[in-house]
């Protein structure tokens, strides 16, 4: 059952509208909360004034920061000071909660919110990296990694080597922008809160409200059924959320948000804007004798969040002498947060451009160049092997599918019947194969169906499908007969969808809880005199199809069904808890890879880029479901293509805010911008990584795709184009 | 979005009337232009009146030989007419390459016509904008001005018109019949919108008047015609800059020309420059290049958008190309 292309156990809920999202939710006497936000970057709130806002029918109450509830301000850990909002008068960033209306109706409150009057006495926002203002901090870590790393001694090898490449790559800000808004659902009963809230993590914000309501985590329950989709932006609790809490314990009732797709460019985090000092210094072979990655992340004044872009060339190839740095710049900015395959992603395109630009200065192709410069080991952990490491086969099949050795060497080689300019790019992949703690509880009822639950999140991933063909395989129970069920504080705590962890860490919990009931109940049937399994040995029995039987003798054996009636019980129950502490390190390094091979056509009359197609191959442990994992590549690639071509925050230097705050003019492409796109799912068993061999795949389609449809255009067009997104104007001369 | 009060108009006249007894009365055709700007707030109409019942929606040819394209006719329907593909291609391919298939099917072609500036900055009711309140103040000059204006503009507005349509229809000299409480008037469709002077006018339309049709005599020149759109993305997207173009070309030598460009201008752009180049000459490479020099000659860029110039003339030349020396 593991492994096959399963279509999704709620499919039917989604496309009928049957699956209920958090917005969706419709306790009794639910209110309707909108936000005011700010429309200055940095300042005070001069004034603000709900009077005619409160005036309007159907207005149950306006939240400022005169009136709102105080929340507990001393629970003090990154990322909180965007929950504490409504407590002062001060303005940190464009679109910063300012007010709440909560109304009858969303409409009224919608109408009133703007009825808010609010003047600000606005300060000088500084806006880019390089304002006078921005002030450069060394960060304590870079998303859980070192902030700084060294190995050999770079600055004498780079200073010796016969090519180097020295070059600078930015990427935008990038605001994730899931289909589904940030939404919650928040209702009180007494000093019980429940919070149906849009995450990727149920516990993760139990723990983050519970603090700055001053409740003990039992306190508060946290929902989570369906989402549409996260990205990242919905892993760390968002100010909404408390929000949220705040005025259904302010109006007694419950009450429930949803952002306009206007504050999703607000104050919930986004992919910081990086600025990447890439030094490479090779032999005339291609060979790396020393890389410095030099990063410089966008950050807001309060609070600490890197993108920790460099991480990935500390061990992506084999180099002796490396420098790798993270630095901050704060500005009048919201404080970014993890974004899909976050360092990675950007740091990728960085590293993969720089190695691309290495492979045209030496004369060596690409692929070859990525050959030449292979490791077995991981350098960036004193040489330890990894789990497992495909990557030259994800190179290999990738090519062949690509027709990679069809690529002339040359730039602006060859082009299309009508004109269009062709290139060839390519890249290399991977993402750390993370997992932590989970629990799962199992339980095999008499009419023998299953029903298992642990407290992951499916944002949109296949979750929900994947741990019932994981529980159906551990149990011995057809799909058909198990219901999995996730999203919810009362169910086993799980790890949160984020990170690509979820499904190595809660599939390992499954299949424990389904073993641990299996052996119950075996052990039950050895038990009973009654049973044609008493006192056969548990090693000695299959299970499946709802029946254990002696593997020599298949006919002889029994139903659960039976046992269960027999025994005069209803059902029969584990719990089981798969422990992982990420801070200890095994003896293995864990890393999923992959290769992405891309075709371009550049109008060379007007620069515009149109990807022709693309061929992606990763090697990321056992694949739970292929159907699934297929389109989760696919997705991350696209991601990929968007982040090359499309996307951009684009900020007004002079008020800090971002003018193109909707989806007309935050670009990300449309259908006829995505042509096919091959995946390659190369098999690979890694006996390591953990029991059932699991790595995650959430994050890597979009890790080096950004790169390989770059290097796409450079040879395409000649035109090397080091910060993104590649929009017409870079490539068109004046 | 503020409250405002709905009506049907069964008729003209009904519309009219109706329209006379509010402060701020909208006529509602598609909706898929004002009911954004009434969620942002930039439009705040008392009353909304639909206009959709009126029988303005039929694409017809007149005994005349005239094209009659009902202001009401949605911009899928008129895409996709035969009579329309034939009499002006560029017409059809413009409107084809609008917006996305869902907003075609709802979008009217006058309310194409009459459709508001994208501009950022009117459409973000913070920022100061001399088109959403007079003398406050255009926010868009120094700021994000990648997609504004490189002709036509001043130091008021630099807002450029959405339209593909209304590039299109600079080709054919079509005439635009309004009918108001004052009665029915036709003016021209070029000059029917306006340069930044007064950017709060996007428009000639008084008061009160609705657009009932459009309608063009379908000529060798207008048969002869394209439309090369240049956006940042393949599809469902505004023009960086588009250009329409129609050649006569008999005996080899160019007998008329017509020159219209989008997204470079407050107001559909003809291009009286590049058309003179063009007319009395024969067509080649060289001819087409020097025509969209002239067209682009007076281009001022604002900080983020020189490329458009270069881009604007590339699409003029291969627009020309196309119609002008077909392969």
């Amino acid at each position: 059952m593991i492994g096959a292309p399963l279509a999704r156990v709620d499919g039917r809920a989604k496309v009928t509208g049957a699956a209920r999202y958090s917005y969706e939710e419709q306790p009794a006497h639910v209110a309707y909360a909108v936000i005011v936000t700010s429309t200055i970057a940095v300042g005070r709130i001069a004034s603000i004034d709900g009077t005619e806002a409160l005036s309007r029918r159907g207005v149950l109450a306006v939240l400022t920061h005169d009136n709102a509830p105080r929340v507990r301000q001393d629970a003090a850990s990154p990322g909180d000071r965007k929950l504490r909002l409504l407590q002062d008068d001060r303005v940190l960033y464009d679109r910063q909660p300012v007010a709440l209306v909560v109304a009858e109706s969303f409409e009224v409150a919608t109408e009133a919110a703007a009825r808010v009057r609010v003047t600000y006495a606005a300060e000088t926002p500084a806006t880019t990296m390089n304002a006078p203002g921005a002030v450069t901090y060394e960060p304590p870590e870079a998303n859980q990694n070192p902030a700084d790393s060294a190995r050999g001694s770079f600055d004498s090898a780079f200073a010796a080597a016969p090519v180097r490449i020295d070059q600078t790559y930015v990427t935008p800000t990038e605001f994730h922008n899931p289909m589904e808004p940030h939404a919650t659902t928040a209702a009180w009963d007494g000093n019980r809160l429940t919070l149906y809230d849009a995450s990727q993590g149920v516990f993760d914000r139990r723990k983050s409200i519970a603090a700055i309501f001053g409740l003990p985590e039992s306190g508060v329950r946290v929902v989570t059924k369906f989402v549409g989709g996260g990205f990242g932006s919905k892993g760390g609790t968002n100010a909404h959320t408390a929000l949220a809490a705040m005025a259904a314990r302010l109006v007694g009732r419950p009450v429930k948000i949803v952002l306009t797709r206007p504050d999703m460019f607000g104050g919930h985090g986004y992919r910081p804007r990086t600025e990447q000092h890439l030094r490479i210094g090779a032999d005339t072979s291609g060979r790396l004798l020393a890389l410095a990655h030099d990063v410089r992340s966008q950050a807001s004044r309060f609070e600490n969040f890197i993108e920790n872009s460099a991480v990935i060339s500390r061990m992506l190839y084999a180099v002796p002498n490396q420098v790798t740095t993270h630095r901050g710049v704060r500005y009048d900015v919201a404080t970014p947060t993890f974004m899909r395959a976050p360092g990675e992603s950007s740091g990728s395109f960085a590293l993969e451009s720089a190695m691309d630009e290495l492979a045209y200065a030496t004369g060596v192709d690409p692929l070859a160049l990525r050959l030449l410069n292979y490791t077995e080991t991981d350098p960036d952990q004193h040489g330890k092997p990894f789990s497992s490491k495909s990557l030259r086969r994800c190179y290999a099949e990738g090519a062949a599918r690509f027709g990679w050795s069809q690529r002339p060497p040359q730039v602006r080689a060859t082009r299309t019947a009508d004109g269009l300019l062709v290139g060839y790019g390519m890249a290399s992949s991977t993402y750390p194969a993370n997992r932590s703690s989970s629990a799962a509880m199992a339980t095999v009822h008499s009419d023998g169906s299953a029903y298992v639950t642990s407290g992951a999140c499916d944002i949109g991933t296949g979750a929900y499908t994947a741990f019932t063909q994981i529980a159906a395989e551990a149990l011995g129970i057809d799909v058909a007969h198990v219901r999995f069920d996730l999203g919810d504080t009362l169910m086993p705590e799980a790890a949160r969808a984020g990170g690509s962890q979820q499904t190595a860490s809660v599939a390992n919990a499954v299949h424990l809880a389904g073993i641990a009931v299996r052996d119950k109940l075996a052990a039950a049937a050895v038990a009973d005199a009654a049973s044609p399994l008493h006192g056969r040995r548990l090693d000695d029995m299959t299970f499946a199809r709802g029946r254990i039987a002696l593997r020599e003798r298949p006919e002889l054996g029994e139903t659960y069904v039976a046992i269960l009636q027999r025994a005069g019980v209803s059902s029969m129950s584990a719990f089981a808890e798969a422990k992982h502490d990420r801070r200890v390190k095994g003896p293995y390094s864990t890393h999923a890879f992959g290769a992405h091979f891309a075709e371009v056509h550049v109008d060379p009359d007007f620069g515009t880029v149109r990807l022709a197609r693309m061929v992606s191959a990763f090697a990321a442990g056992r694949i739970v479901n292929s159907r699934m994992a297929r389109s989760q590549y696919m997705g991350g690639v696209v991601w990929g293509v968007s982040m090359a071509l499309h996307e951009e925050g684009r900020i007004d230097e002079r008020s800090g805010r971002y003018m193109n705050a909707n989806l007309e003019n935050y670009l990300v492409p449309v259908n006829a911008d995505i042509p096919e796109i091959d995946i390659v799912l190369v098999d690979e068993e890694d006996p390591h990584v953990n029991p059932l061999g699991i790595k995650g795949i959430g994050e890597i389609g979009n890790v080096g795709s950004a790169a390989a449809v770059a290097n796409a255009v450079y040879h395409a067009t000649g035109t090397r184009v080091r910060e993104l997104p590649i929009s017409p104007e870079k490539l068109l001369p004046a | 979005m503020r409250p405002f009060s709905y009506a049907r108009a069964r008729t003209e006249q009904d519309a009219f009337s109706t329209l006379a007894q509010t402060a701020r009365g909208a006529y509602l055709a598609g909706g898929t232009n004002l009911i954004d700007l009434i969620k942002l707030e930039v439009a705040k109409p008392d009353a909304v009146i639909d206009i959709n019942a009126l029988p303005l929606a039929a694409i017809e040819t007149t005994p005349s030989g005239e094209l009659r394209i009902g202001a009401l006719a949605r911009m899928s329907d008129t895409a996709d007419h035969p009579a329309l593909r034939s009499a002006a291609p560029a017409i059809s391919q413009a409107l084809n390459l609008s917006a996305s298939a869902q907003l075609r099917n709802m979008a009217t072609i006058g309310g194409n016509v009459l459709q508001r500036t994208r501009c950022v900055y009117f459409r973000d009711i913070s920022q100061p904008c001399n088109k959403r309140r007079p003398g406050s103040g255009c926010s868009a000059i120094g700021g994000d001005d990648r997609k504004m204006a490189i002709l036509g503009a001043n130091d008021r507005c630099i807002a450029v018109h959405p339209s593909d349509f209304a590039v299109a229809m600079l080709l054919v000299d079509a005439t635009i019949h309004l009918r108001g409480p004052a009665g029915e008037r036709t003016v021209p469709f070029l000059g029917f919108h306006r340069l930044p002077d007064d950017p709060s006018r996007d428009t000639n339309i008084q008061p009160g008047e609705l657009i009932t049709a459009l309608t063009f005599m379908p000529s060798a020149l207008t048969r002869s015609s394209t439309y090369i759109k240049v956006r940042d993305r393949a599809s469902y997207e505004f023009a960086l800059v588009s250009v329409a173009a129609a050649l006569e070309v008999t005996g080899g030598t160019i007998r008329d020309a017509r020159i219209g460009l989008g997204g470079v201008a407050h107001a559909p752009w003809r291009s009286r420059e590049a058309e003179a180049v063009l007319i009395g000459k024969v067509p080649s490479r060289d001819l087409f290049t020097a025509a969209a020099e002239a067209g682009l000659q007076a281009a001022v860029p604002q900080r983020l958008n020189r490329f458009k110039i270069r881009m604007a003339k590339n699409a003029m030349i291969r627009a020309l190309t196309s119609v002008g020396m077909p392969a």
